[in-house]
Parts: structure tokens; sequence; C-alpha cells
């Protein structure tokens, strides 16, 4: 017994879960801090947590090009991790930035949600770090069960109680999804071990056509794919993402969906990697599917929360393109898309949040009609990510999707590039359509309840800057996507 | 100094926006000042250019300067990679020039917002700038597409009553086209580094060298082609100009036509052209029948509008196929004419919108019936418009004369004699639809109250037009100040977009002038013969 435990100490090495120990901390620690604190402040605790952060941010990059294993295999701190970490930070932290005063206008001054972003983060990195299917497991939970929370954080609003359940509901769903494929995986290649599965399966040829291992292959895809909310599993998203809180949605658009991707990939390239001719067929067809599908209904859109909800879907479909690539360019263009996403996508919530009144009501195309005039400057912001989601150049939407489309053509993925810029064309339209309302109609309101509060407006600065800076000069962002390939 | 004058020209404008950026909103002239002034500057940078002798010489790219700019390992390499050689040297020279006219113009016409508008029109003048010299086909594209962006506002914003479907459709219409071309530039790239071809990121001088089977030059043309016919634009795929030119704001169609539709054609002989020769062979024909039908169809539209701005248009249309045509004769005679006549249009179809845009900010209508009998009101006025309706219909000693007559040399000359003989219809057309509009709107019986008190021309106007006036008339009597200079360069792309035909014998009558074996100075030689042989005396 005492050999077994020595044995296990030895394994642990808990540099490898380093970072995501470093914000359970803080969160705990912030959560205990709110027992103390005054109800009705919160803006200790958004600087808490940026402060928190930053130093996982500080001892994510201990990792960089210095990758650490630990716990017999199960987690990992490699270059891919550290990507990923620094891509759910940043999202966080806009976050985080612009929800300060969204959560004092809509009256729910409360720390601990600040707290659930934080444990929402570290079940993003547990799942970006995780080399077996019961890291990953354990870290989607994490992330989902903060995120079920958040969707339905406003209490007192049906919306957003509707947004809460149906996640709640759907996500419990599919995660038995994945479970039950974590399991037939198991029963087929005795592992969860995401190398070792690579391993027998590659082995033991024999085992590809067998229905359980595709079965359990279809199964852990489900589950990914529900996240990530690819066609036909995107079902809860216009409705989650209309009711939950509007910088969560900003949020959910980007981390946690990020870490789905992040580990989605991981398992299908490495584990299941060897299953690529039966699986890459099915994600070509998902692709498509979710460009247009999320493309087409944002067309329809007034409601602009819900526009972003279904072009967060159609962005998903432009990242599955990179992975039915499979090749290094397009692994790490999805890693570079991510990054480009998450600035573009939290920058245009950013702006809304700003715009919004009180029970957001306005954030209609209707509600922005004249903003360009009344608010010149954030409006010039609003379109630069705009621009940016449409894949305008110079913006990182334009270099990230150059960095897309490469990957697949260089794979001989012609007609998807094809596929995929026809879809980039239809989504002009709805992009352009907000800046006809903000620009080309007269104005109907003062815009006077509009505050320039310093949180989100910092926040939109930052990720427009970020925006034009990796449309402009990506260099630098592109290479560290490439070095962090697994 | 001179080694950057190329980036110079190009970003000073971009400055130029972030200082008007921080002027006061309130104070519309100094934003104009200050836009012309910087405007001014960058004409003034660009200047020199036209004047080096070297053009005359030699066919390769000048004042080139090269900076790596994105590189990502073994996956992608991009560079800031431009130069000019004769043949976008008067493109670039075209666009500096017509910036300043147009800003001097909108001094009465723009009074909404002058700050975004000076700033969009000097971002525009960047996007164009860089799009002409950038010999980088990812750069290029950057530009190219960087272009609808201020182009887009200034019609949603200032436009006409239809201005937001006109903007809109503006913008799909040439994204579409620009998007299938970004899918085959990414797709070249790849195929030479597969293929193994020495390429330094997306340089299009080392695309030219590739050699591609016809099968996918195919493709890949259809994809360049159709994202230059839009913009052109040439027909079907023409729809979306009349739009955006009659809901565009007087500056905006200026430069939409004086400039950016040159973007096409050039599009066409920078890049689609020389770098699938097989493929333009196969579908010569085909373009050669559109070009022919837009010509014809622009002018019988233009014929029965009733609005002046749609009828200049829609005349676009129809110059535009003349052009194309040009492109197509494939011979160094149509092709020089091609590129004057592109330089041309932008002066006379500019000057018309101008004129266009006096008209309107006097009546604050462009139906051609409420005019008539102007001309004993404005006499000024009438003597430009007239002159430059005469430029637009191509009367000899104006320039329209010697680039039209250029092209239809050139195409009676090359395989496609019996498209010449369907387009030269459209001279006479263009006389038709160009004198029945002058007449209506400025011969006849003053009978209008309206028009009864109007004011001729102010300094500031006639100042915006004499420029136009100088350039009618330099190019029509002496166009060889501009052809000896992009001849070089019109001869060595030829050579280039005819390689595969060098082989195929040369029949008599077109020898001298579709056989570009005999090399650059002998193809110079015999350009110069054309020139005594005839068309400028």
């Amino acid at each position: 017994m005492e050999n077994l435990v020595q044995t296990a100490m030895q394994n642990v090495n808990f540099a490898a879960i380093m970072p995501s120990l470093v914000l359970s901390c803080f969160g705990m620690a912030l959560l205990l801090l709110n027992a103390f604190v005054k109800r009705g402040t919160t803006t200790y605790a958004s600087l808490i947590s940026l402060a928190a952060l930053g130093a996982t941010a500080i001892v994510s990059y201990a990792g960089w090009n210095n990758p650490q294993f630990g716990f017999a295999g199960q987690v990992a701190l490699d270059n891919y991790a550290v990507f990923f970490h620094f891509i759910f930070l940043l999202a966080a932290a806009l976050t985080i930035l612009m929800s300060d005063a969204y959560l004092k206008r809509e009256g729910y001054p409360v720390g601990e949600y600040y707290t659930l972003i934080l444990f929402s983060t570290v079940g993003a990195m547990l799942m970006a770090s995780g080399t077996d299917l019961m890291t990953i497991f354990l870290g989607l939970e994490v992330m989902s069960v903060a995120l079920y929370v958040l969707a339905g954080f406003f209490r007192g609003q049906l919306r957003s109680n509707e947004a809460g359940l149906k996640y709640f509901l759907l996500g419990a769903f599919s995660t038995g999804f994945l479970l039950y494929g974590i399991a037939l995986i198991y029963g087929v290649t005795g592992t969860t071990n995401v190398a070792d599965i690579g391993t027998y399966l590659a082995m033991n040829h024999q085992l590809l056509a067998d229905p359980m291992c595709i079965g359990g292959m279809l199964l852990l895809a489900t589950g990914f794919l529900f996240k990530i909310a690819v066609v036909p599993f995107h079902m809860w998203t216009p409705d989650v993402y209309e009711g939950a809180p509007t910088p969560i949605t900003a949020f959910m658009s980007a981390g946690p969906k990020a870490a789905a991707f992040a580990a989605f990939m991981r398992v299908f390239l490495i584990g299941l990697g060897t299953l690529h001719s039966s699986w890459v067929g099915l994600l070509w067809v998902l692709a498509v599917l979710t460009m247009v599908v999320g493309n087409f209904i944002a067309l329809r859109q007034t409601n602009l929360k819900r526009m972003l909800a279904y072009s967060s879907i159609a962005h998903a479909g432009y990242a599955l393109v990179g992975l039915v690539a499979s090749n290094a360019i397009g692994v790490s263009a999805v890693l570079f898309y991510m990054v480009a996403y998450t600035l573009m996508n939290l920058g245009a919530f950013a702006i809304l949040v700003l715009a919004g009144k009180v029970g957001e009501d306005n954030l209609t195309l209707e509600g922005f009609s004249g903003f360009g005039y009344k608010r010149p400057v954030l409006a010039v912001l609003m379109c630069i990510c705009l621009f940016s989601l449409m894949g305008i150049p110079p913006s990182a939407g334009f270099t990230g999707k150059f960095y897309i489309f490469a990957g697949a053509l260089n794979a001989g993925y012609v007609w998807l590039a094809v596929l995929g810029v026809l879809n980039s064309a239809v989504s002009l339209y709805y992009y352009l359509r907000v800046m006809v309302y903000m620009y080309f109609r007269t104005p109907e309101e003062e815009f006077d309840w509009v505050q320039l509060k310093p949180g989100a407006t910092m926040c939109a600065v930052i990720s427009v800057v970020g925006v034009l800076l990796l449309g402009i000069v990506p260099s630098a962002v592109m290479a560290l996507a490439r070095q962090a390939l697994f | 100094m001179s080694e950057h004058i190329l980036s110079l020209m190009t970003f000073l404008p971009l400055l130029g926006m972030l200082i008007v950026l921080m002027l006061p909103r309130e104070n519309g002239g100094l934003l104009k000042i200050a836009t012309l002034v910087v405007t001014l500057i960058t004409f003034i940078i660009s200047l020199p250019l036209a004047f080096d002798p070297v053009f005359k010489t030699s066919a390769a790219m000048h004042y080139t300067e090269f900076v790596p700019w994105i590189s990502v390992g073994d996956y992608f390499q991009m560079n800031y990679s431009i130069g000019i050689d004769g043949i976008s040297l008067w493109l670039v020279m075209l666009t500096t020039f017509i910036m300043p006219i147009t800003v001097l113009s909108t001094w009465n016409a723009v009074d909404k917002n002058v700050k975004g508008f000076m700033a969009l029109m000097l971002l525009l003048e960047t996007a164009m700038l860089g799009a002409f010299v950038s010999l980088d086909l990812f750069l290029f594209y950057i530009f190219w597409e960087l272009m609808l962006i201020p182009m887009y506002f200034m019609i949603g914003i200032w436009g006409g009553a239809n201005r937001i479907y006109a903007a809109i459709k503006f913008f799909i219409y040439t994204a579409v086209g620009s998007l299938l071309m970004l899918v085959a530039i990414i797709f070249l790239y790849y195929y030479a580094v597969q293929t193994g071809a020495v390429i330094n990121g997306f340089s299009i001088t080392d695309f030219y060298n590739l050699s591609l089977n016809p099968e996918l030059q195919k493709w890949l043309f259809l994809a360049f082609a159709f994202s230059f016919a839009i913009k052109v634009p040439m027909f079907p795929v023409h729809t979306w100009l009349p739009d955006a030119h009659t809901e565009a704001p007087t500056a905006g169609s200026v430069i939409l036509a004086a400039v950016m539709l040159k973007m096409g054609t050039y599009g066409y002989l920078r890049f689609a052209m020389p770098l699938f020769p097989d493929a333009l062979q196969q579908f010569l024909p085909w373009l050669a029948a559109l070009s022919v039908i837009g010509i014809i169809y622009g002018a019988l539209v233009a014929m029965m509008q009733k609005d002046v701005k749609k009828l200049v248009a829609y005349s676009s249309v129809s110059h535009l196929g003349f052009v194309m045509l040009g492109l197509f004769a494939l011979n160094s005679i149509g092709v020089s004419g091609a590129i004057l006549q592109m330089v041309n249009h932008g002066i006379s179809t500019g000057a018309l919108f101008l004129i266009v845009g006096f008209l309107y900010e006097r009546r604050h209508t462009r139906l051609i019936s409420e005019f008539g009998g102007l001309s004993k009101q404005m006499p000024v006025f009438a003597v430009i418009f007239m002159i430059v309706t005469l430029s637009s219909i191509g009367l000899p000693a104006l320039n329209g004369f010697v680039g039209e007559f250029m092209i239809l040399l050139g195409a009676f000359e090359s395989e496609l004699r019996w498209f010449a003989v369907f387009a030269t219809s459209g001279v006479i057309l263009a006389a038709v639809y160009m004198l029945w509009m002058f007449q209506r709107v400025m011969f006849g019986k003053l009978d209008n109250p309206k028009n009864q008190n109007l004011k001729d021309l102010s300094v500031r106007e006639v100042c915006v037009m004499l420029p136009l006036l100088l350039f009618i008339f330099w190019i029509g009597v002496y166009p060889n100040t501009f052809l000896e200079k992009m001849e070089p360069a019109v001869n060595q792309a030829l050579n280039q977009i005819t390689a595969e035909a060098q082989a195929a014998p040369c029949s008599d009558d077109s020898a001298h002038i579709n056989c570009p074996q005999s090399g650059d100075s002998d193809a110079a030689g015999n350009y110069h013969e054309q020139d005594g042989s005839g068309y400028h005396h």
C-alpha cells in the first residue's frame, strides 16, 4: 500500500496543474472574501479576479517550451495547453472588464459572479491540459457547471432563468453522450489515456471498423460538438446566448468554445487519429452545415445578441474547416482563429454592454439607429469588430480566415474553402446591416444613457487594438500558434 | 527619400486621415482645407514619377521597395513588395491627380458630417494607391478589399434616396468576387510551393513564371476574371454600377468612375491575363463578346435614361467595354490604347460627374426634362460641358478619340476583327446619347422658371474643371507623353501573355504588332512606326 502511494506521488508533478491550482486557490479565496464584504460592491472582486488571471498567466507561461506532464500522464502543460490557457485567460479578463458596470446597472452586484467565471476558466484550462478522457471530462464539468449558474445568474429575469435551465438540461444530456462515448472507447481499447488510445488503435487495425469503436467516436464527437455548438447540436445556443447576461454570452462564445475545440482536437487528432478517414468526412459535412445554417439564420435576426449567437455558430463552422484540413497549417490556424475570434467577438459584446439600457430591450437593429452620430467613437470600434467578423482586411478576422483557408487549400479541400468564402459573403449582409442602422438611419434617440464605463470601454479598446494588430502584423501570434502544435 | 517615394505617397493620406480625425468636427472649412492640402502634397510627391524618363526605356518595376512582412515558417510568407512600371504609373498619377480635384468639388456639396467624409476620402486614396503599387498578391488583396469600406460609407451616408440598397449591393457584389479570388490566390501559392517553384511570398513576378496546366489555369482564371469583371464592370455583372453611381455623392461617383473601375481593368492586365495565358486564349472570344455586348448595351440603356447621372453611369459600362476590348486585342496598340483610355475615361467621366454635380447643387434634381436652354444662362458652364461631352464621345483632337481609335485599330488588327466592327457602332451610339442629352439640357428654350436664375460656374468650380480640361486637350493633341512611357511595360506584359502563342506563325498583317518574339526594342520601334502612320496627325 505504501509502495503504491509512493509510486503515485512520484507521478504527480504539480507543475503540470499549477495554473489550474493557482486560479482555483484565488477563486476559493475570493469566494470566502465575498462572505465578509458588504453586498453591493463588486469592484474589489473584479480587480482580484484580474490579478488572479494575471498570476495564472505567469504560472502557465512557465510551461511554454518547457512541457510538464503529471498524474501518470493525465495532465500536460505543453505549448498547446499554454496557448489555449492564454486564450481562456484573455477571454475571462475581457469578460470581467466589461462586467463590473453591467452588474451594477442590471442590479446584481454579487461577488460570486467573478468566482464562477474563475472556476469556469479553471475547467477550460483543465480541458486544454487534459491528456486523459477522464481529466477532460472533469474539466468539462467544472467549466459547464459554473456556466450553467452564470447563464441563469439574473434570477429575477425569466429569460435568464430559461437560459440557465435550458443550458443545464441540454448540457447534462450531451455530457451523458460524452461519458457513454468514453465508456465505449475504454471498452474497446482498455484505456482512457488519449495517447495510449492512439497507440492501441494504431496497432490493432481490425478495431477501426468495430461498431463499438465507431460508436464511441461518434458519441464523443457529439459531446464535444454540442459544446462547440456545431449544427445540428446548436439548438440551445440562440436562446442561451440571448438570455444569459451579456458578458457571460461573450465569454461563452469565446472561452468555453475554444476549450471544447482544444479537447476535441487533442482527442481526435491524437487519440482517434487513426480513425481520421471515418470522421473527416462527417466533419466536412458538419462544417459546411454549420456555416450555412449559422449564416442564413443570422440574416433574419433583429436582436443583436441573437444575431451574434448565430454568427458564433457560423464562426465555429469556419474553425472546423481547419480541423477538417487536419494538417499542421489547419490546426495551428484553428488556434490562431480562436484568438482572433475572442478579440473581435468580445469587442463587439463590450459595445453592446455599453449601449444597453437596463433590461437590454434596446439591443436590436432599430435600437441602434443613428448610433454612429451620437456615439461616434463607440460606433467606430463596433465597425472595426464587425468588419473583422466579416473577414475584411486588415483585421484579425481576415488573417484568421486566411490562415484557415490556407490550411484547407494546402490539404486539397478546394470545395470546402470555396463554400467557406461563399458563406463569408452571405455573412456580409447581416454585419453590414448593423452599420446601416448605425450610420445610414437618422437617430431617434439621444443615447444619453450610454456612459463610457472604464472597464467595458477598456475591454472594447483592447479588443479593437488586438484585432488591428493581428490584422496588420499577425506574424508573431501566427508563429506562436505554429509552435503550439502538439 | 526617392527610394521610398511610393510608400510615402501611399501612406501619406492615411496619416492625413489621422490628422483630420483629430481636428474639431464643427470646423468644416478647416477639415476641407486640411484634406485638400494632404491630397495636394500626395500629388506633388507623386509628380516626379511622371517625369522620370526611365519608363521610356525600361519595362521593369521601378521605385521598388521590399520588406518581409508576414512570415510563418514554412506555412506562408508575405512581403511588403511595391513598385510601378509604365502601366501602373499612369493609374497612380490619375489617382493622385483626381483626388485634390474631388476634394475641391466637395466644398459646397458636403456639409453633413464633413469630418467623416474627409477621413474616408483619405483612407480611400491610400487603399487605391496601395492596390496599384502592390507587387505581392496578398498585399494587393488587402488594399483591394480595404477600398470597399470607405466607398460603402460614402454611398450609404452621403448618398441619395436609395442609398442603402446601393451601398449594400456595391459591397456584396465586389466582395463576393474577391472572396473567390482569395481562394484562387491561396491555391496558386500552394500549387507553386508543392511543385517546388521558386517563389518569394506572393510575388506576382514569380507567379508569372509558373507553368500551370491549362485545366488548372481555366479555374483560376475564372476566379480572377470574375472578380475583376465585377469591378470593371463587364456585362452581365454590371448591375451594381448604375445604382452605386446614381446614389453616391458627386465625389464618390467621381472616384468610383475615375479610379475604382480601373482597378478591374488593371487587374486583368496585371494579374488575370499574364498569370493564365492559356486560359485567356480559351476564353478570349467569350470575353470579347461580353465586352462588345457591354459597349452596345451600355450605350443603348444610356440613351433611354431620364436622369443625367444614370446616363453617365451607363456610358461608363459602354466605355469600359472599349477598354476591355483593347486589352483583349492582345497587341501593343490595342493594350496601349486601353491603358490610355483608362486614363481618358477617368478624366472625361470624372468631369462629367462633376458637371452633373454642379447641376444638382443648383437645382437638386438630375432629370433631363427639368433642364433646357441652360447655355444662355450659364455660358462658361456650357463651354466646359461641351468640351467634356465631345471628349467623352471621342472627337478628334480630344483625349477620347486617341484611346478609342487605338483600341479599335488594335482590335481590327487582331483576331477580334468582327468584334471591332460591332464595337464601332458604340462610338456612334455614344455620340447619339451624349449629344442628345447635351441638346436637351443646354439648348432649346429656357422655359423652366427655376432655371432662369441659375448662376454660372464660380471661380472654384472653374478651377476644379481646368486641370481636367488641360489633360483632355493634352492627351488629345500629344498622347505620346503618355504612350512612350507605357510602351516598354506594355510590350513586356504582352510577351508574358502571348508567350504561349510565340511558337505559332504570325500572319503578315499583324506581324509587326502581334509577335512578341521580336523583343522589346524591336517592338518599341514598331510602335513608333504606328505612331508615324497616323493616328495623331
